[in-house]
């Protein structure tokens, strides 16, 4: 059984505090993103269930076992690194055999071993190269297949392919996800970008200055964030926020007024809030549509337009300086400068009161 | 490759024979210009070369010794028969031979195990990576004095104070060891640049690659042996391959303690030669010798390429 658990991790270098209190439970078999800005601690808490760094206080446990005060070669775990770290003068099959040779492992095991890696991995003819002279996605390939040989409970990635060429991560990142079916293993993933997230994982970790800020299936985040740092991060282009302030509520109806005047009914409890207070409408690019501008929720001048092909991205400026990102129908075709209508499908709009947490929609507080 | 592409040219496009003309030459005057430009530095080195070497060789088959001015005449290869057969020079060979080959050891294995334990940080590493350097600083014939009158003094020396409180006998270095004695100094004067060679060569390990190691099963005698080790090859052959060219031609330190004695104990072939010209005033016998030297420094280098010269080729 593979199931880590990890309670209440703390990190500092000297007296600046990395981790804040890491709870997170993952479960076997389970493939779990860690995502975030850049400098938000991924790789420290990665590291530090490697055994790479030593916690502050806290505890890691794998499998049941108590791995906090571990030596890493002890905790069962492969970890892959973002420079590959390759070692230089070994050809590919030592760099696979290394850690079985220091085990102690007998030669027919080993060579059926890295045999099998570089079967699944489509390295057999390069076994006997160095890796100053492969590419690099089969330089990450052997980094993997290192991993791969030794059986361990679990993988570690750490950003395995930022170094990568945009098409070559593509087609790794869809590698990988069949290498997590085929060999069924729990897998630890780190990454600052949310569409490797979104794309490989069972769940999404997604983390910021030393917290989780949420943990869930990459849907989940994308329908449910619990706050706008969350609902900021998910998705390409970014939702939109703009600011508003309550003015009324009944029933299950909660009623905002924007900056520039128009009032907007969401369908959220007014329980929680009181009238007069500041909120943030969130809404996300695919949850707006552009229409005439009369009767629209909103008017705004079209600046530009990008078109993608499958869908075009129209950049509208509305009152009080905000820029909407709303996405539009392939074919559309936008005027520079054209006064347009952006009508928004209220039902999947998203409310932050001041500190920044979601304010429940009425539909899912039923579910 | 521009003329290449000027014939290309030609055999694809007719052009005009005036312009291709003009262009060649244009690109051999060039050409011609560079040549004349380049030449007064080649000229100086040729020079700078050719005049000692060419000298040298020539006196080297002359009978030309300074206690007897007069007539130099030719003696073929008398000299390099004597200085070959002279009884100084088995030893100088030998002597120069274990000179060059234990402070390599010396100042490779120390350096080595110096500059992987100064690798991790601890309080004060600055200052102690200065004071590992600086030996180095200091001329050859003081620290010869100072390791000959202050250290290894049979009477006065640190080290007969140090036998003597610990109750054993005082060793009299350079009547007893006297070649040890000098490679002790010269190891001293050089593991500073083996140091310092090597520990910038340590800061160049990539971290994750230990990780790495860690994370296969690798302990601290496994790391060394299967990445520093090789990661330290490259600098390890630049070390040895200078160190040779310096430590073929000690001179100083044999100079100011032990004069090539007793007998020809701590004679190498450039003091052997020193004393040929210089203490016997024989040109001709020391020019051979020079060129004796040179002849087996260059051995030596070929050897040394061969066995280490490959790792230092080989690209990471
Ligand atoms: N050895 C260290 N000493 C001090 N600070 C560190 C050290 N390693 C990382 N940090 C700091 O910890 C923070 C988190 O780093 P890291 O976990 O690498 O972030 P990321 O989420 O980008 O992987 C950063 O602000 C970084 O500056
Ligand atoms: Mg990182």
């Amino acid at each position: 059984m593979a199931e880590l658990k990890i309670n209440a991790l703390r990190k500092s270098y000297g007296d600046i505090e990395i981790l804040k209190g890491i709870d997170l439970h993952i479960r076997d078999h389970e493939f779990v993103v860690f995502v975030g800005p850049s400098g938000c601690g991924k790789s420290t808490l990665l590291r530090s269930i490697a055994g790479l760094e030593e916690v502050t206080s806290g505890q890691i446990v794998l499998g049941g076992r108590d791995i906090t005060g571990l030596k890493p070669a002890e905790r069962d775990l492969a970890m892959v690194f973002q420079s590959y770290a390759l070692y230089p003068h070994m050809n590919v099959r030592k760099n696979m055999s290394f850690a079985l040779e220091l085990a102690g492992v007998d030669k027919a095991t080993i060579e059926a071993k890295v045999k099998d890696a570089a079967r699944i991995l489509e390295l057999t003819h390069l076994l006997d190269r160095k890796p100053k002279d492969l590419s690099g996605g089969q330089r990450q390939r052997v980094a993997i297949g290192r991993a791969i040989v030794r059986h361990p409970q679990v993988f570690l990635f750490d950003e395995p392919l930022s170094n990568l060429d945009a098409a070559l991560r593509v087609q790794m990142r869809l590698e990988l996800a069949r290498l997590h079916h085929e060999l069924n293993a729990t897998m630890i993933y780190v990454t600052h970008d949310q569409v490797e997230a979104m794309t490989l994982a069972d769940r999404v970790v997604v983390m910021n200055q030393g917290r989780i800020e949420q943990v869930g299936t990459p849907l989940e985040l994308y329908h449910h964030p619990v706050n706008q740092f969350v609902a900021g991060f998910i998705g390409t282009p970014k939702m939109a926020f703009i600011p508003a302030r309550v003015i009324g509520g009944q029933g299950h109806e909660l009623t905002i007024q924007l900056p520039s005047g128009e009032h907007l009914t969401l369908p959220r409890s007014p329980d929680s809030i009181h009238v007069g207070a500041e909120v943030t409408l969130g809404i996300r690019p695919e949850h707006m549509r552009i229409v005439s501008p009369e009767n629209a929720n909103l008017t705004g001048q079209l600046d530009v337009t990008e078109h993608l092909g499958s869908d075009t991205y129209c950049h509208v400026n509305i009152d009080g300086g905000h820029t909407l990102t709303v996405r539009q129908g392939g074919d559309y075709e936008g005027r520079f400068g054209e006064i347009v209508g952006v009508d928004f499908d209220l039902s999947r709009a998203h409310l932050f009161d001041s500190e920044g947490n979601a304010l429940d929609s009425v539909t899912r507080q039923a579910a | 490759m521009t003329i290449q592409s000027c014939d290309l040219n030609a055999s694809v496009v007719p052009m005009p024979v005036s312009n291709e003309n003009s262009a060649a030459s244009a690109h051999s005057k060039a050409q011609r210009v560079a040549r004349w430009l380049v030449s007064p530095s080649v000229l100086v080195l040729l020079l700078w070369m050719i005049v000692p070497l060419s000298m040298t060789i020539y006196f080297s088959v002359l009978q030309y010794s300074l206690l007897y001015p007069g007539e130099h005449p030719f003696v073929g290869l008398e000299n390099y028969e004597f200085f070959l057969t002279d009884e100084g020079f088995s030893a100088g060979m030998s002597n120069t031979l274990i000179l060059v080959g234990a402070v390599l050891a010396i100042t490779v294995v120390l350096g080595v195990a110096i500059s992987v334990l100064i690798n991790t940080p601890f309080p004060g590493r600055g200052i102690v990576r200065v004071m590992l350097i600086s030996p180095f600083f200091i001329m050859p014939t003081v620290s010869a004095l100072v390791w000959k009158n202050l250290l290894m003094h049979p009477v006065s020396g640190v080290f007969a104070w140090l036998a003597q409180v610990m109750g054993m006998e005082p060793v009299d270095w350079f009547a007893q060891y006297p070649l040890s004695a000098i490679i002790l100094i010269v190891a001293w004067q050089w593991l500073p640049f083996a140091i310092l060679l090597l520990m910038t060569a340590m800061q160049s390990l990539d971290k994750e690659q230990v990780e790495a190691a860690k994370l296969d099963g690798a302990g601290g005698w496994a790391i060394f042996r299967h990445i520093t080790l090789p990661h330290l090859a490259r600098p390890i052959a630049v070390v040895v391959m200078i160190e040779t060219i310096f430590l073929l031609s000690v001179f100083a330190e044999i100079f100011t303690t032990t004069g090539g004695g007793p007998g020809y104990e701590t004679t190498n072939l450039a003091y052997l030669i020193y004393s040929q010209a210089l203490l016997q005033f024989d040109v001709g016998m020391a020019s051979a010798g020079g060129l004796i030297a040179v002849v087996l420094a260059n051995i030596v280098a070929f050897f040394l390429v061969r066995l280490i010269g490959k790792s230092l080729t080989e690209k990471h």
